[in-house]
């Protein structure tokens, strides 16, 4: 049965389902434009990169307040297994959310590419321009993508299986509504 | 009355239904997304494959255009184009070129004699930060109107069917233009005397917020002498390179940058039709190649000439072209880069 567990802070959760459209939007963004030829690639490349820029942004506002409002605590009677599921996956999904950025970012800077924001709008190399480097940030920016989508469908389960088989409150920590 | 823990036990089969259903549904339309689910799709890299010799592509090497020598030199604008595009590559001033002269064809050691289109790369930096790149052919029409023709007449071109050619070109009349510059113009000696030509059509934007839709060639300054392709291939298989490495050791060469502005009605989305003879010309500028340098060495190897990568003032039309270079020189880098160790360490 639902417990009455304490919540996310009002902010915390604003900026979860932010990212949560944003993340979710970019990994689609990211496969799609990479599988045409059409005007759509660059339209697409061209939402991917300022996207990139505005998610990595708000990951560090939300480690920020994570780290000073904390969490709280999942249902004492959910088994050890499942809580350190719980937690490493947390723990993925903000490595992800940081190092995608920055990969995506570095392999740009290695190609020699410009990296625009909008027209006129450049970020500064990063890295120095090496095809090594490219392709070694390349290879982790897109692998990490799948597993990236793999890790939001699999934190997409367990929320359903904590709203609708469980129904122990965790799902409420997060998604708000009626206690 | 029912059962509480069978009905309980039922609810839980609907709810990991849901799950699986919600889970599902989005693994689907990720592989949607991604193509996945539609072989058909004309992917960036099944354009970029279609590019490959029967032998497999030359590792290392860009998969079109792949033999090249690099170039730096310096574009020096008149301003005569300032009031079309506000990019400050097109203000009166001098411009480093990171530039690369190259064949099209996908063979990195091709005879220079044997290879009918020529091309012309360039990088241009501005102290704004911003990059103009452009890649330039001399022919003077593109020889399709759209990608998924150009990607079917690189299956035609490369197919054992006799007649392939003939029913690709029945099917795609357009390509007669260029099939007759590529059987009739004539050939030169040197990369310094062909006209290398956008044939992609751009917008530029200016100051005030007006946009025109423009194509750009470089004009040579040397006059072109025409040799016979027999002669050219008597010359050696690298007579395009030397010819060129020579030339410029002895003094700059020179091209000037001119800008044609279409009329409203051009057919500015495909690059098989050229424009009609009157359209106004803006000169721009000239750019001038101070040095050559061999590609393994040299600063045009690991540049992509993207023509998508342009300074705020210039940007894509309604030429689907563009778009499509854009992804598949992507993939063509990203390849290149990934075979580093098979590339030529050095060019001595």
């Amino acid at each position: 049965m639902t417990e009455d567990l304490p919540r996310f802070t009002l902010l915390q959760r604003l900026i979860h389902w932010l990212m949560a459209i944003g993340i979710l939007s970019m990994l689609f963004i990211g496969v799609g434009m990479v599988s045409t030829v059409t005007e759509t690639h660059l339209a697409l490349v061209s939402i991917h990169k300022p996207l990139g820029v505005a998610l990595f942004a708000l990951v560090l506002i939300r480690l920020f307040v994570r780290l000073t409002s904390g969490a709280p605590a999942l249902p004492a009677a959910l088994p050890e297994p499942m809580k350190l599921a719980a937690h490493l996956s947390h723990y993925a999904l903000y490595a992800l959310m940081i190092a995608m950025p920055l990969l995506g970012w570095g392999m740009l800077s290695a190609a020699g590419y410009p990296v625009t924001l909008w027209p006129g709008a450049t970020l500064p190399q990063i890295l120095p321009e090496s095809r090594e480097l490219h392709t070694l940030l390349w290879n982790a920016h897109s692998a990490l993508s799948f597993a990236f989508f793999a890790l939001v469908l699999l934190h997409v389960a367990a929320a359903l299986f904590h709203a609708l088989v469980r129904r122990d409150g965790v799902f409420q920590q997060m998604a708000g509504g009626a206690r | 009355m029912s059962d509480p823990i069978r009905s309980s036990g039922r609810s839980t089969v609907v709810s990991l239904a849901v799950i699986a259903l919600v889970v599902g549904g989005a693994a689907t339309a990720f592989a949607y997304t991604a193509g996945w689910l539609s072989p058909d799709r004309l992917t960036p890299a099944k354009m970029t494959d279609a590019f490959a010799p029967p032998g497999g592509p030359a590792l290392g090497h860009r998969r079109n255009h792949a033999k090249g020598v690099c170039f730096t030199g310096t574009l020096e604008a008149s301003g005569g184009a300032a009031a079309l595009s506000k990019a400050q590559v097109f203000a009166a001033g001098k411009y480093p070129v990171v530039g690369r002269f190259n064949l099209g064809t996908a063979d990195p050691m091709a005879a220079d004699g044997a290879a009918r289109v020529r091309g012309l790369g360039i990088l241009v930096r501005t102290p704004d930060g911003q990059q103009w790149r452009s890649a330039m052919i001399d022919a003077p029409v593109f020889p399709v109107s759209t990608p998924q023709a150009f990607f079917e007449l690189l299956k035609a071109s490369g197919s054992k069917e006799p007649d392939a050619m003939m029913s690709f070109a029945a099917a795609h009349p357009e390509i007669a233009g260029f099939g007759g510059w590529a059987k009739s113009a004539p050939f030169t000696a040197s990369y310094a005397e062909e006209r290398y030509n956008s044939l992609n059509s751009f917008v530029f934007t200016n100051a005030g917020g007006e946009k025109s839709v423009v194509r750009w060639s470089l004009e040579p300054e040397a006059t072109p002498v025409t040799v016979s392709a027999d002669e050219l291939k008597q010359r050696g298989p690298d007579v395009l390179t030397s010819e060129i490495t020579d030339r410029i050791a002895k003094g700059p060469a020179r091209w000037t940058l001119v800008v044609t502005v279409a009329n409203p009605g051009d057919p500015t989305a495909d690059p098989s039709k050229a424009w009609p003879d009157d359209r106004r010309k803006i000169e721009a500028g000239k750019l001038t190649v101070e040095r050559i340098e061999a590609e393994p060495d040299g600063p045009c190897r690991d540049v992509n000439f993207d023509p998508t990568v342009l300074p705020a003032g210039v940007s894509v039309s309604d030429d689907p072209f563009p778009a499509a270079r854009s992804a598949v020189y992507a993939v063509s880098f990203d390849r290149r880069a990934a075979e580093a160790a098979h590339y030529p360490k050095s060019a001595k």
